[in-house]
């Protein structure tokens, strides 16, 4: 116990991706004593994988793009199960938070009149991403980097300390946040270069940790993505919501097997690159919803014309939100159209010259060039959907992010409620910008009201206890890697893209097996830098949080943006009311229903009555009728 | 089908280690890096080996492979013949913490002493004007992925620890570069931050940094000597130095900075 480092803070985040460099950053501007919680090396984070862009709604390349038609493409995407206020802020505040990073350093690519020039994406009306290339994710990531050596750099001029304000821990894993009279008091991790113990002491933790990937076999994510946030949020006690939508990017690599889920961006399809079948059919136009059919071209001379005409053009089906591009991938090769190593054909080679492809898509060039021998300006791609985002996590206040814990925080992809059922491409670079920055604002806030927290011997002895069960356990037990395997079997088959009640509850009792041996997990070797004790730790949170899936995709009998029941295959108004609320209670996932926030009158009028229809129970289509009546009155 | 392939991997910590052997299976289309998870998690589950995103996006993988700095994630193993053993060991220039994890902290330390973007004083955010072609030299630089092989291969430090505190490598003259380039950056010394502080004199633009990178920058060609050939205009050009002390380039409209 003695040789435990401990540290006191007012703002500790945990997660140094793009929403917890951004709450860092705001929580230093405003005084606070912060330290940043990497599990990689500073700057490495999830985030640098974002390839598209970033959505805000600046108008710069079609000027009737604006906030409100921003925040109703974000509603459509999360067919209206959206926390509405968090789209709502998100779309008003996401220009401001773009514009911000320039002032950081950031060169995005340009328009002709030197503003930051917009691309198109799925679901959105109007080109609006942000972008660098196809590396956008890596601009951003560096730039907050760089912003926090700034402010590293300010604090050494005037207190001759880089780290007197702003101290990032890399390598560094959080296993618990600890309470205090019900309140947030602090957390404990380890070092992963020297298997040292931490203990951080403050009122105040943001909780930035990203997704849940890694508990699939075939994902974009990285090795991080354990759904540690989601985790701490359960054992700490507060609640997550939206659990059962998964979003599976239509594009991620198939061949070779090795890198089988590596994404290839949306960008490919916004910028004209179109999905073929095995039988050379363009196949999107099948696959149409009625609820988009009247944005959507219905033929392919159509659809050519709206990459230059979008006035007197509808859209590319390609360009449909990523769910539904998914699930018709998905159909296509379950019918026998798809190609030999199971995806199907995504081609810009005879869609633009090779040095366009190039210039626009330098990233993918090189990883089909370098990782699969296909160059992608001569020969079509192989694509399949691949595990990428999760739309649940902790349930927060819109405003504030704040968890039901008092002290607790969330932003980014460990939170919920923003995207609904389905996230659009780029808005998950936004949405950590602007909710990062809130959760950054509200837990100084939080933490400048608080009183001095302290954490208590016998909790840091406890979670000391816990986190050397493993190697203690010793090699006769069970290995991580194969209990790692089995989950991300488990979830990709019985938990996948189309979901079942039979599978789900297979899902169920396979994953209740999984509990009882991953609590026998064990380890050899020591503490230094030691992967297969941290996957062992890693292990808890993946179970957790699968089960939480598990549990709501069972519960939930519909079909909605990321989960698609094949026995509810249609989407049904009354659950579009529900959030289902995962708690954790003896080790095991409980769930409760709560409405879905009602959205505010004037954000409701946005929409036209015969889109709401298809969305809205009747109780809520006669409440609309009233409020458009009231509305035409004034 | 699955070849048997012959592998040796670096084992040890700072006080010192060896070469170990290992038979492992190799499957069509696979990188170091999926064999080296193999070894982790068949034989050696507390094999040390930092990664993140397994696509050539991160930079974290970087090793040493037959003797070339390398991201594993991007080495494929159909480079290789089926009969030839591949080694692999730690980046060199940097201290080993365990097996192939280093500790690359110097790069952050030379990172946190180079003067950060300095944002034009009289521009509100949104009101940034840049041409794309003003910007592209340094965008160029901003694909950097912090894998710092580019740091590993470079002569001046990887076998001169005591070339450390005077040089801060290519990575970081990437950096000055960028900055330097920015159409909108407000201040004025990079190119002097460069040679005195960060040591540019000491690159004998060997090219090698250039070699190894996996974003294909033109580090030497594109950064490295074009701040040398600043620094010499700067320094011996008198044109420029009147022009600096009349136009004062510190005070200089954005637009027309570069």
């Amino acid at each position: 116990m003695t040789n435990i480092e401990r540290h006191t803070y007012d703002v500790v985040v945990i997660g140094a991706g793009g929403a917890g460099l951004r709450a860092a950053i705001e929580a230093r501007l405003a005084g606070k004593k912060t330290a940043i919680i990497s599990k990689s090396l500073f700057g490495k984070a999830h985030t640098v994988m974002a390839e598209g862009g970033a959505a805000a709604a600046m108008g710069n390349v079609n000027s009737k793009d604006n906030a409100n038609v921003h925040f109703c493409d974000t509603m459509r995407g999360g067919k209206f199960l959206n926390n509405f206020r968090m789209a709502e802020l998100h779309a008003q505040e996401s220009p401001a938070r773009i514009w911000e990073l320039e002032t950081y350093g950031a060169l995005f690519d340009r328009t002709k009149d030197g503003k930051i020039s917009q691309r198109n994406f799925g679901g959105h009306e109007y080109p609006r991403l942000a972008h660098v290339g196809d590396r956008t994710g890596l601009e951003l990531i560096r730039t907050l980097q760089q912003k926090i050596v700034s402010l590293q750099q300010e604090d050494n001029e005037e207190f001759g300390d880089y780290e007197a304000r702003l101290r990032v821990f890399d390598e560094c894993t959080i296993t618990e946040v600890f309470l205090d009279g019900g309140k947030v008091s602090g957390c404990f991790g380890y070092i992963r270069e020297s298997g040292e113990f931490v203990v951080f002491e403050a009122p105040a933790i943001v909780l930035a940790t990203g997704g849940v990937g890694k508990s699939y076999k075939v994902t974009s994510n990285s090795w991080e993505y354990t759904g540690d946030g989601h985790a701490l949020a359960l054992r700490a006690g507060a609640t997550l919501i939206n659990m059962e939508f998964l979003q599976f990017h239509p594009t991620g690599m198939v061949w070779p097997p090795s890198v089988k889920g590596i994404l290839v961006t949306e960008s490919v399809r916004g910028d004209g690159g179109v999905l073929r079948n095995s039988e050379d059919k363009r196949f999107m136009f099948d696959y149409v919803p009625d609820v988009f059919r009247q944005q959507y071209a219905e033929t392919e001379e159509e659809a050519d014309r709206w990459y230059d005409d979008q006035e007197n053009n509808r859209r590319p089906p390609e360009l449909l939100p990523r769910d539904e591009v998914a699930r018709a991938i998905n159909a296509e090769i379950k019918a026998g159209r798809g190609t030999a190593s199971g995806g199907v054909y995504l081609d810009v080679s005879t869609r633009m010259p090779a040095e366009v492809i190039k210039r626009k898509l330098p990233s993918m060039y090189h990883q089909f060039k370098e990782l699969a021998d296909v160059d992608i300006t001569k020969q079509p791609m192989e694509v399949g959907p691949t595990c990428h985002y999760i739309m649940g996590g902790v349930e927060v206040d819109p405003d504030t992010t704040a968890a039901c814990v008092p002290g607790l925080f969330a932003a980014g992809e460990v939170s919920g409620g923003m995207h609904g059922s389905n996230r659009l491409g780029g808005n998950s670079l936004s949405d950590l910008l602007v909710f990062g920055k809130r959760a950054g604002e509200y837990a100084s806030a939080h933490a400048s009201a608080t009183k001095r927290v302290t954490v208590a011997d016998s909790a840091v002895a406890a979670a000391a206890e816990t986190a050397l069960a493993p190697l203690e356990r010793g090699e006769s037990c069970e290995n991580p890697y194969r209990l790692q395997q089995e989950l991300q079997q488990v979830m990709g088959d019985l938990v996948g893209l189309i979901r079942t009640r039979t599978e789900l509850e297979g899902s169920l009792t396979r994953l209740a097996g999984l509990k009882e041996r991953i609590a026998k997990v064990g380890v050899t070797g020591g503490r230094r830098y030691n992967p297969g004790w941290h996957l062992a730790l890693d292990l808890r949170n993946m179970l957790v949080v699968s089960e939480a899936t598990a549990r709501a995709a069972l519960e939930r009998e519909e079909s909605r943006g990321g989960h698609t029941r094949d026995d509810f295959p249609a989407m049904r108004p009354e659950w579009r009311c529900i959030n289902l609320v995962c708690t954790l209670a003896d080790q095991s996932i409980g769930l409760t229903r709560k409405p879905v926030p009602a959205m505010r009158p004037e954000l409701l009028r946005l929409f036209k009555r015969a889109e709401l229809t298809k969305y809205l129970t009747e109780e809520e289509l006669a409440e609309f009728d009233a409020i458009a009546g009231q509305g035409s009155e004034n | 089908m699955g070849t048997d392939r012959h592998f040796r991997v670096w084992r040890g910590n700072e006080a010192g280690g060896e070469l170990k052997d290992y038979q492992v299976e190799v499957n069509e289309g696979e990188v170091a890096l999926d064999v080296l998870h193999r070894i982790q998690a068949t034989e050696e589950p507390d094999l040390a080996v930092r990664w993140n995103c397994k696509a050539g996006k991160c930079g974290s993988c970087s090793c040493e492979i037959n003797g070339k700095p390398r991201l594993a994630c991007m080495t494929r193993m159909s480079t290789f013949e089926e009969t030839e053993t591949v080694t692999v060991t730690p980046i060199r220039t940097f201290p080993i913490v365990r097996d192939l994890v280093t500790d690359v902290s110097f790069n952050y330390a030379k990172a946190l002493a180079m003067p950060a973007f300095k944002p034009p004083g009289e521009l509100a955010p949104g009101e940034y004007r840049m041409q794309q072609v003003d910007i592209e030299r340094s965008q160029e630089f901003r694909k950097c992925i912090e894998c710092f092989l580019c740091q590993t291969i470079c002569h001046v430090i990887r076998d001169h620890e005591e070339n450390k505190e005077a040089f801060s490598g290519p990575r970081l003259f990437i950096r000055a570069a960028e900055l330097d380039m920015h159409p909108l950056d407000a201040r004025s010394d990079r190119e002097e931050f460069a040679q005195a502080a960060q040591g540019l004199g000491l690159c004998n633009i060997t090219k090698c940094c250039t070699e190894v990178c996996p974003e294909h920058i033109k580090i030497t060609d594109n950064a490295i000597i074009a701040m040398k050939e600043r620094v010499v205009d700067e320094r011996f050009d008198p044109l420029v130095r009147l022009g600096r002390k009349i136009f004062r380039r510190d005070r200089r409209q954005p637009a027309s900075t570069k």
